[in-house]
């Protein structure tokens, strides 16, 4: 066993981009760890989606042994974290595992609003923070300024903040002492009875869930049973290890460790990111603090373009759970679209990474509705319904009050930028609150605005709308009751229920229009005159037609190539295959995927 | 005598066998082609008298390597321009094609013919050579239309060429609609003048814009396209045109007096068979449906070399879907046979019923609007699936 006061917990809190994995390969490297020749760039990305994307979805975590010059064999634990803001609940986690944390900043471009969000996150937590900036060895690199900012927002001098250099190994052995130097090692009482963190979990084909744990009380021997307190699941702790990265098998975890439980338990679902494991006899009293369960932002319907698909896709959703314990959904029906499901996401950054796994692992080709947030719905007779799907508000007769979530946004941007957010916040109807100057440049601006004003495209309009610069940040905040009306697209007299969304009123003419028009461009001619319309309940706010088609044959067969003139009509026929009819209307599943399209 | 939609002709085209004979020489080429034609600046072009000597040997030499058949009901030289060749060659042609197969008494014996080629002699020689139908390509009697259709002849020659051939032999008119700016009074007085002569039989064919034509490239990039709404009201102008100068459509897109109906034309329909010689040109035998390589060389070089020419070949699966894919151009329709609960069960064709596209009385398909008889074609193909 290590003494806790030879440990050290810590993880790193940074921007995409700003150099987490690499600060990360570089101390696995510099502390002999892992050999150079045996480095892969990103070494804690293990999801080819991460490295692609450059962000962390998982949480990994490795155990370094690290001697400093002249002193004694340390152990480093080195837990990272989600880099976005849709797993919040799994940074909060993975912070309380931690004693202290690496700010890390690009000397180039200074803090991000995740980035502090999470720094303050951290604060809020108690962990000690050890301000680092990284690429100094850039060209555009600017360390003394984003070393004042940094001083500005946490306290203390510039002039102490380490600048390093992932890329070149610069700064890294300073870096490594003020790790031991200042970040405070592990507390806890090792005669108390066991409690561990679940920080994070993974599925394993042959080992069953992998749990990441790290101890606080106690400790967890190999062969001990026990229980999960949230769940209330009992197990017995077959195989204790650690990552070193490579997996070690070890007999014990002491009080202030970290390391891997496996218990034989298969259901993702029984074993929850922020649960406590102790001991199934003379277990701990009261669990570990700040457990939740997950909870969704985000809500679509996932639809196979071939209906023949349906199982394949609960298949393939069942296994991403495996995985994913905040990946809700249930079956659901669309007239238009047939069988599917509605799924829950904890944000657009999980939604479209959920959609992007299923296609890509799994090659569906799938229609996503347009993303919706959970309403509550009120009654005239005073029933509170929760809404995640358009089709399920009540009928306007019945309906009292409709109330939507709001979430706290921070942005910080640029001063130059400030009169374009605020402008785009307007549009997306937030409201200010307070406004903090980072420094005579850098402004951090703080609103409350609807979700479902920002899970379509805010994120990328703020950012197309500062050149880049601005970041943000959002939690939830409490619901509030809005005008908000259900529109829905008829075509035909007949309403596409996959069309249907839910509004603010002062937006329902828009989305009417822009729908009605995208769909008289995707629908082809059809036998008889096709009226689009767009509805707030009886109302028709806007209406297309689609003409009926006059001509479909062609004018004659060359030289009595009745072949190829078969090939035309056999691939007429392929495509008439491909249609969904929606009353007596033929709508290519194309036309669902581009009018649900998002961007545009 | 049979009418040209009725039932009993187009069961009986189902049985006529037929030649059709590619003569792919063209005085150049028009924009919309995109048959298998020679035209002069093309590749091996530089000895024109030579290829075509060349390629006629290789006609006959591959007439003489098909084997056996049964007499023919019909012989159909098109192209290409086959009034190009001249009369005599035109005739050595029926006669090794009567000699090798023999052309049944009665059988219709046409040639396609540009209208700048038609003079009296030319006439003379092809009714000497046995041919008793000619079909002219007249495309429009609007000079700027033939101007933007590429076409070497101007109204005028188009109008004496069916003066002289009327009352000579059985003549067709062929007609394109629909080119980009055509108006709706020039497509009229088009169908007015072609009508006026009382042709033996009318073709009235939408420009379409097939892939690979300099059209195409022009419409690639930019330059107008025929469009479909203005393509049907022409096509209704002609068919009541020709209705009320007594033709009677059997086909999409042709029309005849009665008596007159192009034999080689309701066959096809009908799915029946023919032999295929020359370019590109396909055949239909035994139930195998082949077709000649598109390269002229690579033809000649074949024949010369003693073998086939045919650049592939396959028995089409679901015969009887065929039959009925082609079925349903013909304005007399097609029987459903075995598909006939399977389409009363077809949610697809019913729909098609409801909107009056179509009707089936006592196990007989007719499509009742033949600008949609495409749509229909593909509905009825998904009745095997």
């Amino acid at each position: 066993m290590t003494e806790p006061r030879r440990i050290r917990n810590f993880c790193i809190i940074a921007h995409i981009d700003h150099g987490k994995s690499t600060l990360a390969d570089r101390l696995l490297e510099a502390t002999g760890a892992i050999d150079a020749r045996n480095m892969r760039a990103q070494m804690l990305d293990t999801m080819d989606l991460e490295r692609e994307r450059g962000i962390t979805i998982k949480a990994n975590s490795v155990s370094i042994r690290y001697t400093p010059p002249g002193g004694e064999e340390h152990l480093l634990n080195l837990i990272d974290t989600p880099g976005h803001v849709d797993f919040s609940y799994e940074v909060s986690r993975s912070l309380a595992a931690c004693e202290g944390a690496l700010l890390l900043v690009d000397a180039s471009q200074g803090i991000e609003a995740q980035t502090l969000a999470n720094a303050y996150l951290a604060i809020e937590s108690g962990l000690e923070i050890i301000p680092v900036i990284n690429k100094i060895d850039l060209p555009a690199a600017d360390p003394d300024r984003v070393a004042k900012e940094l001083a500005g927002i946490l306290g203390g001098s510039a002039d102490e903040i380490i600048a390093v250099s992932a890329k070149t190994g610069a700064g890294i052995d300073e870096m490594l002492n003020a790790i031991i130097e200042k970040l405070p090692p592990p507390e806890g009482d090792p005669e108390a009875p066991t409690r561990a963190l679940v920080f994070d979990s993974y599925y394993d084909t042959y080992r069953g869930v992998v749990c990441h744990v790290r101890v606080v009380d106690g400790e967890l021997e190999t062969g001990d049973d026990v229980r999960f307190m949230a769940t209330s699941i009992a197990a017995s702790a077959d195989e204790i290890g650690m990552h070193l990265p490579a997996s070690q098998v070890v007999k014990k975890l002491h009080n202030g460790e970290v390391g891997y439980l496996i218990t034989g338990i298969k259901e993702i679902d029984l074993i929850r990111v922020g649960d406590t494991v102790t001991s199934a006899r003379d277990g701990a009293d009261g669990a570990l603090p700040g457990y939740s369960e997950p909870k969704p932002m985000v809500y679509s319907g996932l639809f196979p373009i071939d209906g023949d698909d349906f199982e394949r896709l609960r298949d393939a959703l069942d296994r991403l759970r495996l995985n994913d314990s905040s990946l809700l959904y249930r079956a659901e029906t669309s007239r238009a679209l047939g069988f599917g499901f509605r799924a829950g996401f904890l944000g657009l950054l999980h939604m479209e990474i959920v959609r992007e796994r299923l296609e890509r692992e799994y090659d569906l080709d799938l229609v996503t509705t347009a993303p919706s947030v959970e309403y509550e719905a009120t009654t005239t007779d005073g029933v509170a319904l929760k809404v995640s799907s358009p089709q399920d508000l009540p009928d306007r007769s019945i309906l009292e009050a409709i109330a939507e979530p709001y979430v706290k946004v921070m942005i910080i941007t640029p001063s130059d930028y400030v009169g374009t957010v605020m402008e785009l916040v307007q549009q997306r109807r937030g409201e200010m609150g307070e406004m903090t100057y980072l420094s005579p440049t850098r402004v951090e601006l703080h609103y409350e605005i609807p979700l479902a004003e920002i899970v379509y495209d805010f994120f990328d309009q703020l950012k197309s709308r500062t050149k880049g610069y601005a970041s943000m940040d959002y939690e939830p905040a409490a619901y509030r009751k809005s005008d908000l009306v259900r529109v829905d697209i008829l075509l035909n007299d007949t309403a596409v229920d996959a069309f249907s969304t839910i509004v603010h009123r002062d937006k329902a003419y828009h989305y009417g229009r822009q729908m009605a028009t995208r769909l008289r461009g995707l629908i082809p001619r059809q036998l008889f005159d096709v009226p689009i319309q767009a509805a707030i309940g009886g109302r028709i706010i806007a209406r297309e037609t689609i003409k009926a088609k006059r001509k479909d044959v062609t004018a004659k067969c060359y030289g009595g190539d009745i072949t190829r003139k078969r090939k035309l009509l056999e691939r007429q026929k392929e495509g008439k295959k491909r249609m969904k009819m929606v009353g007596a209307v033929e709508v290519p599943q194309e036309a669902f995927v581009s009018a649900l399209r998002i961007d545009e | 005598m049979l009418l040209p939609d009725s039932i009993e002709l187009a069961d009986l085209a189902a049985r006529w066998r037929s030649a059709y004979v590619h003569v792919p020489f063209c005085r150049r080429r028009c924009p919309y082609c995109d048959f298998a034609v020679v035209a002069p600046g093309d590749p091996h072009t530089d000895d024109l008298p030579n290829l075509t000597t060349r390629y006629l040997a290789a006609l006959h030499a591959e007439i003489d390597l098909q084997p056996d058949w049964s007499p023919l009901d019909a012989v159909n030289l098109g192209g290409g321009t086959p009034s190009s060749i001249g009369a005599a060659a035109v005739g050595k042609i029926v006669e090794h094609l009567d000699s090798r197969f023999e052309i049944a008494p009665g059988a219709e014996v046409s040639v396609e013919a540009n209208p700048e080629d038609v003079t009296e002699e030319l006439v003379d020689g092809l009714l000497g050579a046995g041919v008793n139908r000619i079909s002219i390509g007249v495309q429009s009697f609007d000079d700027e239309v033939l101007r933007f259709l590429g076409r070497a002849h101007t109204a005028e020659e188009a109008a004496a060429a069916l003066e002289m051939c009327v009352p000579r032999l059985n003549c067709g008119v062929d007609l394109i609609f629909g080119a980009p700016g055509e108006s709706l009074d020039s497509w009229r007085a088009t169908v007015t003048s072609a009508l006026e002569v009382y042709p033996h039989h009318l073709s009235a064919y939408a420009l379409t814009v097939e892939s690979g034509t300099s059209l195409w490239r022009a419409v690639r990039a930019g330059a107008a396209a025929p469009d479909a709404d203005d393509q049907a009201d022409k096509y209704e102008i002609v068919q009541a045109a020709a209705g009320d100068a007594n033709l009677v459509q059997y086909e999409v897109s042709n029309y005849a007096r009665p008596g007159f109906t192009c034999r080689y034309n309701l066959s096809t329909w009908g799915q029946g068979e023919y032999l295929g010689f020359g370019l590109g040109a396909h055949g239909h035998r035994d139930g195998v449906r082949s077709r000649n390589v598109r390269s002229v060389l690579a033809y000649v070089k074949a024949l010369e070399s003693g073998e086939l020419p045919e650049a592939g070949r396959e028995t089409p699966a679901e015969r009887d879907m065929e039959r009925l894919m082609l079925g349903v151009r013909r304005a007399c329709g097609v029987n459903l046979g075995e598909w006939e609960g399977a389409a009363e069960r077809h949610e697809g064709l019913q729909r098609l019923v409801a909107a009056g596209v179509v009707e089936i009385d006592r196990g007989r398909l007719r499509v009742l609007r033949p600008l949609l008889a495409d749509d229909v074609a593909a509905t009825v193909l998904s009745l095997s699936s």
